[in-house]
């Protein structure tokens, strides 16, 4: 029965295929088809969760390729860790598939679009499932590959197929990163599955200097895929892409990968303090940097993205102190909640048909259901009490101060403050005041769109309660679950943290409450009394001019030299050795024409000018005739005449 | 005729006689503008060999006379021969109103 798991990745590769083969022809029918595939997925994964729940992990491996003494495997693992994963992965894909009837109702390559979500659907799936590193690096490629489709997909607009290049470039550094790191394993322990190379490493045959080398390389391909700083600059780029993908991929799903790695590695992660260190810290200044940015945007779905960067910071900083199980509680509630923001306000933009919160505003009235479904995002987000997200951010919060990281206590809860106060800054100026002029014309979208968001408002309000620790038995605890064997800190409850986070979640909204609701404190204070750091914010810290200086232009400028010189000196030499030909060709032209042709016609003319000579001889002269015969006949009788003599 | 002492007729004395015929003969074939001087002195010439053959037969073997016998065929060639070269000069004569050898040149190149 454990070998139907395999069914779960596979089952959208049939989509997929089927997608591309019918084409045209896919319709609303294909797209209904990809989301009950996307819909079988769910219990599927709930059954792998409930195998490993009652049996433990489940390992099924084959050998692939034998070359040598090398042996390289492929195969699915399904331990706790993979098997939140398969859950997670399949409800907000089958939630965003049934979005995308509605959301992509009528757009030219509707058959297509739903080609690429199965397609990213399969390998995101094939990527939890792995129980190796090369599997699974295989799938982040894949993944990377419809990332940079999706982000495309309206590719006539210059800005979305350069957002594409971008995100592809910026993850693709991360990545050599990543295979560097993960050969550094392979030529060090032989192999690359899970299980050998932890035992490998944990046996301490490994020397530490090598598992910081290969672990912080193999952090570098996560910050690219999970949008740490400072590869974090392709994120709100791709939010060109349709909302649906952003909500897939760039919320719930594909940055999620970065951590899921990270934690699967956590063995060998936690085996190099240095590392840990450096995932926090970057972690953590991910986490306010973002938060940062977030506060100034004016764009509905770049807030979303930077707050998405400032969360995935949370749980990169989580799992860097230690803080396993929290981390990818995190990483799930968030899943949730971030999806259901970005379907929020892909409906949102659907109907106002902008996408600058400036232009909307009192948009409550018009569509309740958006509305309600997003705020209870917004306060899971903010964590709220009671909501998932408070359960999961006060964990991560809690073990840091349990743990003695006030630094890092600090800076994650004034991010948090930060973020409760960007989001119901967004909240306020958007669903709330007077309708803006986009607002005039809004409607609530139709079922397709508001189911998938109620579901999603449901899940972020209460999916919170498997994760907290003192209200199952500790073997029910989803900590226990996907920790699996590994030994860790427990989690304990502690009010101190959990008071000041919900603190500062309070105090966040009310300051937004009270600039953009009421207006009670002026919008532009902080425009007014920090105008230098506004600007530096409005301008993302000028990452992009930095690196457009710093990257893009020395690379196209020497990419101009390397082309000048493949013209200059390879093609001259090409040339070169094509007019040296030439000119030989002439030369044997000439000694042709000239010799050869001058000793046919030489010998033609040498015939004709003796022939015009010796008919003189002929002339008609009979005189001449008879002295010549006469005298001939004379030398004869003189020289019969000798002989006789002689 | 009588026979005088001292004076014996040698072979010599005919062969001079018909060398010095024929290269009058010769003389004139070679330089005559007329057609018919030409073939006179072609006739000269025949006959200047008619007197060589005759004088070899009677010095040398006088008893048999194949010389005799060849003079006269040289004789009736040399009649046939005259007649076929005037027959050529009258026909020549129509052509070309003139009998000047240096005008009769239709080989010319």
């Amino acid at each position: 029965m454990a070998k139907t798991i395999w069914y779960i990745p596979l089952l959208p590769v049939a989509g997929f295929v089927a997608a591309l083969l019918l084409g045209k022809r896919f319709g609303n029918i294909g797209a209904r088809i990809s989301t009950a595939i996307m819909g079988l997925c769910i219990p599927l994964s709930f059954y792998a969760a409930y195998l490993v729940f009652t049996e433990g992990p489940i390992s099924i491996g084959m050998t692939w390729y034998i070359t040598g003494n090398i042996k390289i495997s492929m195969g699915m693992l399904a331990d706790g860790l993979s098997s939140l994963m398969l859950v997670i992965v399949s409800i907000v894909s089958f939630l965003v598939h049934l979005y995308s009837i509605g959301y992509m109702h009528g757009d030219s390559r509707f058959w297509l679009f739903y080609a690429y979500l199965q397609l990213f659907s399969a390998s995101m799936l094939g990527l939890v499932f792995a129980d190796n590193y090369l599997q699974l690096y295989i799938c982040w490629e894949l993944v990377g590959l419809c990332s940079y489709l999706l982000i495309g997909f309206w590719y006539e607009k210059q800005a979305a197929s350069d957002a594409a290049k971008k995100a592809f470039l910026v993850t693709r550094i991360g990545d050599i990163g990543m295979l560097i790191g993960l050969l550094l394993l392979f030529f060090n322990t032989g192999t690359l599955v899970f299980g050998d190379v932890f035992g490998a490493v944990s046996s301490g045959r490994i020397s530490s200097g090598i598992v910081t080398a290969a672990t912080i390389l193999i952090f570098c391909g996560a910050m690219g895929k999970s949008a740490q700083f400072p590869f974090h600059v392709w994120l709100p780029d791709a939010m060109e892409g349709p909302t649906p993908v952003s909500a897939l991929i760039h919320a719930a799903t594909m940055v999620a990968a970065g951590v899921y790695l990270v934690g699967r590695s956590f063995p060998i992660f936690s085996q190099s303090p240095q590392t840990m260190l450096v995932v926090a810290i970057i972690g953590t200044f991910t986490a306010i940097f973002a938060a940062t940015i977030a506060v100034v945007q004016t764009d509905i779905k770049k807030i979303l993205a930077y707050s998405t960067i400032s969360q995935l910071g949370y749980m990169m900083f989580a799992l860097g102190i230690g803080a396993f199980a929290a981390g990818m509680f995190h990483l799930m509630t968030h899943a949730f909640f971030k999806a259901l923001l970005f379907l929020g306000s892909g409906s949102v933009i659907h109907s106002t048909h902008t996408q600058e919160i400036a232009e909307m505003g009192g948009l409550s009235k018009k569509m309740p259901t958006t509305t309600w479904t997003f705020v209870v995002g917004a306060l899971s987000l903010s964590g709220f009490p009671l909501l998932a997200g408070f359960w999961s951010k006060d964990e991560i919060l809690g073990f840091a101060f349990e743990n003695g990281r006030y630094i890092i206590f600090i800076v994650g809860a004034f991010t948090a403050f930060l973020t409760a106060f960007y989001m119901f800054r967004l909240i306020f100026t958007v669903f709330y005041g007077k309708p803006g002029q986009a607002g005039e014309h809004a409607h609530e979208s139709p079922k397709s769109m508001t189911i998938p968001l109620v579901t999603l408002g449901i899940l972020a309000a209460i999916a919170g309660y498997v994760g907290i620790p003192f209200l199952l038995p500790a073997k029910y605890s989803i900590a226990n679950f996907i920790s699996g064997g590994m030994n860790l800190p427990e989690i304990k409850f502690n009010i101190v943290p959990m008071i000041i986070s919900i603190a500062v979640g309070l105090i966040g909204i009310l300051l937004a409450y009270l600039m953009y609701g009421k207006k009670v404190v002026p919008r532009d204070w902080f425009y007014r009394y920090v105008k230098p750091y506004y600007k530096v914010l409005v301008n993302k810290y000028y990452m992009d001019n930095f690196n457009s200086i710093a990257i893009v232009r020395p690379t196209i400028k020497f990419a101009n030299l390397i082309n000048r010189f493949d013209k200059s000196i390879i093609d001259g030499f090409i040339n070169l050795v094509g007019k040296v030909t030439v000119i030989i060709s002439k030369g044997v032209h000439i000694f042709d024409s000239g010799v050869v042709d001058g000793l046919v016609n030489w010998t033609a003319n040498e015939t004709y000018n003796s022939g015009k000579r010796l008919r003189l001889l002929q002339t008609g002269n009979i005189s001449g005739y008879t002295i010549v015969m006469f005298a001939v006949l004379a030398v004869y009788v003189v020289y019969l005449i000798i002989r006789i003599q002689f | 005729m009588l026979f005088q002492n001292g004076l014996e007729l040698k072979l010599v004395y005919f062969l001079i006689i018909s060398a010095v015929l024929f290269c009058i003969g010769m003389y004139g074939v070679l330089t005559k503008r007329h057609l018919i001087h030409v073939l006179l002195s072609v006739e000269l010439i025949l006959n200047a060999v008619l007197i060589n053959l005759v004088a070899f037969s009677s010095f040398t073997t006088p008893d048999k006379i194949t010389g005799q016998m060849f003079a006269v065929f040289v004789i009736v060639v040399a009649a046939c021969e005259v007649g076929v070269g005037l027959a050529i000069i009258l026909s020549v004569y129509r052509k070309k109103r003139t009998v000047d050898i240096n005008n009769v040149n239709i080989l010319k190149w």
